[in-house]
Order: structure tokens, then C-alpha cells, then sequence
């Protein structure tokens, strides 16, 4: 290992010692000081554009870019001296001067990096209110609405539009007082290159983005006592919803997220990880025919509708190599309106599926024309991980105070490799556990593959099953899955299986999750906490492989059939489309 | 929003968009298709054409690899590129120091006003569009107009009306 040469330096008047290269803002980070950020988001906008980081450097005329500048070797740095202190707010004076500033109805409001900022600062008011740019607000979009009134121009979405996920569909345009952050010719993101990853939502300190809401249509259902509605919820809402009522980051609260569905009045609480597990039947059973014939290798995973509207819109030649199953919510709709209907004796038509996904693409998957059964829509409402903490609130119920409850039955019974679909890697080693055992007819030893787990971009291994042997790959981040295309399309693929998520990190950090501001980021790895809390819950339990679920078998048993057989066909998979990017 | 309009420009009839897109791609074989090579297509097809048409941002984006919100983006902050055709007579107004001082504004308004547009657009008769330019370095005979790069200068509303009535 190469010896890192270390900086002794400075900060209000705190010794600190760190290596060459670390910014005057993650060196004060490390003892514990504070500076102030708006624009800066760690490796992914660390551009140093508007100024709210600036520090004063012993020696030295002008301030400090502190989210840019590196530490130097006998640097006396004062972070919040009053010159500093006024500087910044002139700079928050000028940004709030343009700001539509009705916190009070805002989706940001308590927990808005711009407000947080004005509340530290003491903005009691704006020196100079000045004239004010108006948007038209975009929400012609089923996923995601944008406000421009409420952009602050850090670029931060910009940045993971283009860098992280490689998309593109925003950008900085016009210049001046008409800087805007828009689309090609200010369409909408309807009409563009977007795949509704909602990635620039987490990436956002203001309200200037945020999802379609569909809480009023829910309430709207809920009240209706001719509905019978159903809530499912995804694996990795669980791990994350407790965060918007205080609780630690990683956090499993799956028992007090069930008390609070019943508690708001839905008539059936499952759990989609039940729907993760069907997936992995169809999946499983899909690929090892494909692997014995040979027939569109590699295939690969079609569960993300981000990465689903990204292949349909970038790679339509490589369509045939997606697997044709729906993604787990839409599968669980479907049984709900079919199978659980006809058990129950109840009129599919009056029943109501909502889904809480940590996803703002699920909103587009579920209102596509192929996600029906006999004319209904399989799902009929998604709302993200943060509509359900909304409508928790607005319902007055004290979430951290909850008893446990569990899912209900009969579908309320889910594996371990379902609850692992929510992380990358997970629907790999969930489908790898199913696969192998199919294979060989033999009981696995270990089910653990942790070739694929982790944070890396791109991971790839190989599996020997009996005497097979399977390449996989497991991408995530949009960014990654066009690498991973780019090798399908010239040829260069010799590997069978792909698993792909359109968001870094899979699900857990989808675009419908609880967002962390940039301080948070910075300094608690939010992906791995998770992501372990994930795994946890597989550990834990009882059954950890799909198709050893007894839920599953029945169903297969009494109503579906053999796993691809034709009525699972019909019920629980689905075909793609080529989309044009830009319908201009 | 304004500008939803003008990306529909181009695309009303499909021989044109033919024509255009095969001149395009003349235009695109010239360049390798490395990303720095934006500003330099953008100009070529500009000068040819007078304005960016949509098919060819479209084209460049295409061609280079750039998403067409980049490209927007970059159109949109210089001013020499524009989303319209202009007019059969581009009128610019110096809005440059030394012209704005000596009252190149009323101009500008009097133009405005007499062809019932704004600056950056076009008469819907593809007649007459307007813009507003800094210095043309001719701030000896401010306040300057110009119609098709031809300099007017010691402009007034009176000069600006009779220029105006003698293109009708
Ligand atoms: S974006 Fe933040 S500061 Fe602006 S109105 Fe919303 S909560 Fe308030
Ligand atoms: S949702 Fe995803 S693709 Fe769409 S603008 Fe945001 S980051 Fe880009
Ligand atoms: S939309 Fe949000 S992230 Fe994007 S520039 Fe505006 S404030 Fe920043
Ligand atoms: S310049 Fe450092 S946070 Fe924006
Ligand atoms: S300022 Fe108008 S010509 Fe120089």
C-alpha cells in the first residue's frame, strides 16, 4: 500500500489532520464542524457553483470554495466568522429573492435543505424581493412533476441525470435571469428521453421535484364501502419508511407498517414480497429453458420499469432478451383480481390494488395497456414509500408507538429471496437459489451468493451449478446498464443471466424513498444500511428459497398450474415495446 | 413554454424533412463525431439554414452522442443560435453601451410595437424578426440598427419608421 501523505491543518482553531486531497469540507466534516451546502452532493455535483460552503482562509484575499478547495499543508480556516456568516446570507438573500417561497404547502416542508438553511441563517426577511420568474409547473406525467419555481439552479438533478444514470433528459438551458433546468425545447418529461428512475428527486434539496401524488385517489377509495381495497407493499419499503417518523436509517419496520395499513382502513395488507417470489418462479423456470436451448442468451431481468422504459427507448433491437415477466407488484395485482378474487367470492371489478413501491416508474408501469387482465388494470394506484408516511401523518397515527402486526393471509407469506429483490443483486441470488435447485434436483449446501452482493457498479461472477457453469452479471444505475447494453449490442456478452436496476443501490434507493439531504449522505452510508437491514430480514427467515413458499405451491397447485405453463403465462407476464425517446 | 411551437417548425411536410436531413448528414460527414465538434455543427447549420431546425438537433444528437436537452442547452445560452427561421429582413438593435445610452431602447420598443412581436421572433408572415445584439462596434454613430447586417446609424423612431415603410 502506498503511503498516503497527510495535511496538518486548521479549522476553527481545531487541530486536524487528513489526508492530501480531502476538501476543506469533508476535513471539517471529520472533526465534527459544520459547513453549510447547497449545491454540493458527494461524487456526484461537486462543482462548487453556489457559493454557500465558503470559508475564510487565514492569509488569503476572497473566500474559500470549501466543498472544492483541497486542504493545504499549515491552513488556519475559519468557518463562520461573521464576515463569512453575512456573505452567506447575501447569497441565500439572492436565491430566496426568485424563490416561490409557500413552504407551508410545499412536499418539502421539514425536510428542505433550502429551508433548513434559511431557518440556521435567521432569514427573518428577503432584502432583495425582486421580480420573480414563473413556471408553468410539468405534471402531464404520470411519475413525476417539476416545479421550477422552487429551483434553486444547483444542478444537482442535471448531474444525475447525465452522469449517474447517463440519460440526459434535463439540463441547464437559457441563461441570466432565464437560467432554467428544462427539458429539450421545455417539453414536458412526458415527451422525453426519461425512464422516471426519479433519481433527480432524491437528488434535490427543494421541492422543485417531486412524484405525481396519488394520495387523493386513495382516500377517495378508502372512504367507498362498495371498494375492497388491497395494499401490497414492496420489499423495500419496510426498511426505510420508519426513517420518515425519526427512526434509524436501516431500520426494519415492517410490523408497525402493517398496523398502520390496517389502521388507515385498507381491507387487506399483503405483502409483495409473495409477489417477489412468483417472479422468481416464472423467472427461475424461464431462464433455465432459455439456458438449455440456448434460445435470446443472456436474458435478462425485466422487474425495474425504469430500466424496462430505458431498453425500450435506447435498445429496442435487444428487446427479445428480457425476460417477459411482469414485475412483482403487477404479478400480486393480477393474482389478487384472479385468483384471490374467485376464492374469495368477490368482484374483481370492485376491488381496489394499491401498491407502495420505493418507485415513481411503478406509477408509469402500472397504467401501460399490457398491465391488464380481462380489461382491468392489474394495479390501480402505486404510491411511493413517502405518500404512505404522508397519509400516515395526515391520519394522526403515531407510527413509532405501533404494535407489530403481521401481513394478512393467505398471501401474506413471503421467503427470504423475496425480501432480498429490493437490493442489488438480490433478484440474481433470489433467482439463483430457486435456479440451482431446479437444475440439479439437489438441496443447495449454501445459499448465500455473495459474488453478487455489494455496492460495486457492475458485478460479475460465475456459477457453477452441477455441471453447468452460468455467467451472471448484476448492473445498477442506469449509467451501469448501458455499459452492460453497449456489450450485448457488439457481441462481446458471454455471460446467460443479467440482472438489472434502473436505480444505484436497486430499490432501496429508488425515487419513491424517504430523501436524505446531502449532509446525511456525506457522512452516513444510507445504501448499505439499508441494504443490510435487507439482508437481516432474509437471514431471519424460516423459508429463505421461492420455491419452497407453501403459498406458492398452492396457488401453482389449485389454480395456476406448472410455473410458465400457460395460464401462469397469461396471468404473470407481459411484452415490451419499442418508445420513441423524444415525441417532439 | 413559447418555444413548443417552434419545435413543431420543420417537421409540417415529409419531402422538406427529406431534403433536410439528407443536407444534414452532408454537413454531419464532415466532422468526426467527437463531442467538441458541437459548437462548430451547430454554427455550419445556423449559417445555412438561419436558425436550428429541430431535425437537426435531432441529427447532431444522434450523431455525437449528446442528449438533445444538451444540446438546447447550449443553443439557448448563446444568442447567435436561434430556434426560428428569421425573417426575410433580420432587424437587430444595438443594445450595447455606447447605443443603449444614447436611447437605443425607444427603438427597440418602436419596432416592437410596429410589427407586433417580440425581440427573438419572427412576423408570422416570415417577413420581418427582431433581435437584440451587443456593440457592432460602430458606437461612433449610436444609437445603430441593422437590416440584414446593413448598419443604420444616428437611428431615431422617425429614420426607424421610414427604413420600415420603404421594406414593406
Ligand atoms: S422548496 Fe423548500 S424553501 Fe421552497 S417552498 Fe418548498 S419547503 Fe419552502
Ligand atoms: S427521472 Fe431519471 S431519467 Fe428522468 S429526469 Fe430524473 S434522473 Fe433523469
Ligand atoms: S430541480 Fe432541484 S436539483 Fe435540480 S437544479 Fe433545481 S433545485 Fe437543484
Ligand atoms: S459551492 Fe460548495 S456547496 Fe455549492
Ligand atoms: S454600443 Fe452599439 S455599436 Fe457599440
Amino acid at each position: 500500500m502506498s503511503e498516503e501523505k497527510m495535511i496538518n491543518l486548521k479549522i476553527d482553531n481545531k487541530d486536524v489532520r487528513v489526508p492530501e486531497g480531502t476538501t476543506i469540507l469533508e476535513a471539517a466534516r471529520k472533526v465534527n464542524i459544520d459547513i453549510p451546502t447547497l449545491c454540493f452532493l458527494k461524487e456526484i455535483n461537486e462543482v462548487g457553483d453556489c457559493r454557500m460552503c465558503i470559508t475564510e482562509v487565514e492569509g488569503r484575499r476572497g473566500f474559500a470554495t470549501s466543498c472544492i478547495q483541497k486542504v493545504e499543508e499549515g491552513m488556519v480556516v475559519h468557518t463562520n466568522s461573521p464576515a463569512v456568516i453575512e456573505a452567506r446570507r447575501t447569497i441565500l438573500d439572492l436565491i430566496l429573492s426568485n424563490h416561490h417561497r409557500d413552504c407551508l404547502t410545499c412536499v418539502r416542508n421539514g425536510n428542505c435543505e433550502l429551508q433548513s438553511l434559511a431557518q440556521k441563517l435567521n432569514m427573518t426577511d428577503i432584502r432583495y424581493d425582486g421580480v420573480k420568474n414563473e413556471y408553468e409547473i410539468d405534471e402531464l406525467s404520470p411519475s413525476i412533476v417539476r416545479d421550477f419555481n422552487k429551483c434553486i439552479l444547483c444542478r444537482r438533478c442535471v448531474a444525475t441525470c447525465k452522469k449517474v444514470q447517463k440519460i440526459g433528459a434535463i439540463d441547464t438551458t437559457q441563461r441570466g435571469f432565464s437560467s432554467c433546468i428544462s427539458t429539450v425545447g421545455n417539453n414536458s418529461l412526458n415527451d422525453v428521453n426519461c425512464t422516471f428512475c426519479g433519481q433527480c428527486i432524491e437528488n434535490c434539496p427543494t421541492g422543485a421535484l417531486h412524484e405525481k401524488e396519488s394520495i387523493e385517489e386513495v382516500w377517495k377509495k378508502l372512504k367507498d364501502p362498495e371498494t375492497y381495497v388491497v395494499v401490497q407493499t414492496a420489499p423495500a419499503v419496510r426498511v426505510a419508511l420508519g426513517e420518515e417518523f425519526g427512526m434509524p436509517i436501516g431500520t426494519n419496520a415492517t410490523g408497525k407498517m402493517v398496523n398502520a395499513l390496517k389502521c388507515l382502513g385498507f381491507d387487506k395488507v399483503f405483502d409483495t414480497n409473495t409477489g417477489a417470489d412468483f417472479t422468481i418462479m416464472e423467472e427461475g423456470t424461464e431462464f433455465v429453458k432459455r439456458f438449455k436451448e440456448n434460445d435470446n442468451l443472456p436474458m435478462i431481468t425485466s422487474c425495474s420499469p425504469g430500466w424496462v422504459k430505458y431498453i425500450e427507448m435506447n435498445y429496442p433491437e435487444n428487446l427479445k432478451h428480457l425476460s417477459s415477466c411482469k414485475s412483482p407488484h403487477e404479478m400480486f395485482g393480477a393474482l389478487i383480481k384472479t385468483y384471490y378474487a374467485e376464492k374469495e367470492n368477490i368482484d374483481p371489478a370492485k376491488i381496489y390494488v394499491v401498491s407502495v413501491m420505493p418507485c415513481i416508474a411503478k406509477k408509469f408501469e402500472r397504467q401501460r395497456e399490457e398491465m391488464k387482465e380481462n380489461g382491468l388494470y392489474d394495479v390501480d394506484a402505486v404510491l411511493t414509500t413517502r405518500e404512505l408516511a404522508r397519509m400516515i401523518k395526515s391520519a394522526n397515527i403515531e407510527f413509532t408507538e405501533l404494535e407489530d402486526e403481521a401481513f394478512d393471509d393467505p398471501m401474506g407469506e413471503a421467503t427470504g429471496a423475496g425480501a432480498i429483490f429490493g437490493v442489488t443483486g438480490g433478484v440474481m441470488e433470489a433467482a439463483l437459489r430457486s435456479v440451482s435447485e431446479i437444475l440439479t434436483g439437489k438441496e443447495l449446501e449454501k445459499i448465500d451468493f455473495e459474488e453478487v452482493r455489494g455496492q460495486t457498479g457492475i458485478k460479475r461472477a460465475t456459477i457453477k451449478i452441477g455441471d453447468n457453469e452460468i455467467k451472471v452479471v448484476v448492473a445498477h444505475g442506469l449509467g451501469n446498464a448501458q455499459t452492460i447494453m453497449e456489450e450485448i449490442k457488439q457481441g462481446k456478452a458471454d455471460y446467460q443471466f443479467v440482472e438489472i436496476m434502473a436505480c444505484p443501490g436497486g430499490c432501496i434507493m429508488g425515487g419513491g424513498q424517504p430523501i436524505k439531504s446531502s449532509k446525511t449522505r456525506m457522512t452516513v452510508d444510507v445504501r448499505k444500511k439499508r441494504a443490510d437491514a435487507m439482508y437481516t430480514i432474509d437471514e431471519k427467515s424460516k423459508i429463505r428459497k421461492s420455491h419452497e413458499n407453501p403459498v406458492l405451491q398452492k396457488i401453482y397447485q389449485d389454480y395456476l398450474g406448472e410455473p410458465g405453463g400457460h395460464k401462469a403465462h397469461e396471468i404473470l407476464h407481459t411484452h415490451y415495446t419499442e418508445r420513441e425517446k423524444y415525441r417532439i | 413554454m413559447e418555444e413548443k411551437n417552434i419545435q413543431e417548425e420543420g417537421s409540417c411536410c415529409n419531402c422538406m424533412d427529406e431534403k433536410l436531413e439528407k443536407e444534414l448528414d452532408e454537413i454531419l460527414e464532415k466532422y468526426t463525431n467527437s463531442k467538441d465538434n458541437l459548437i462548430q455543427i451547430l454554427n455550419e447549420v445556423q449559417i445555412k439554414y438561419g436558425y436550428i431546425p429541430q431535425i437537426a438537433q435531432r441529427k447532431i444528437s444522434e450523431y455525437l452522442g449528446i442528449p438533445m436537452a444538451e444540446i438546447y442547452g447550449v443553443i439557448t445560452f448563446y444568442s447567435r443560435f436561434t430556434l426560428k427561421p428569421k425573417g426575410k429582413y433580420a432587424i437587430s438593435v444595438c443594445l450595447g453601451t455606447a447605443c443603449f445610452v444614447k436611447g437605443s431602447e425607444k427603438i427597440m420598443e418602436r419596432l416592437k410595437q410596429r410589427l407586433n412581436i417580440s425581440e427573438g421572433e419572427t412576423t408570422p408572415d416570415g417577413k420581418f424578426s427582431i433581435d437584440a445584439t451587443r456593440c457592432v462596434g460602430a458606437c461612433g454613430i449610436a444609437p445603430v440598427f441593422t437590416v440584414n447586417g446593413e448598419v443604420y446609424g444616428k437611428a431615431t423612431v422617425k429614420k426607424l419608421d421610414e427604413v420600415l415603410d420603404s421594406l414593406q
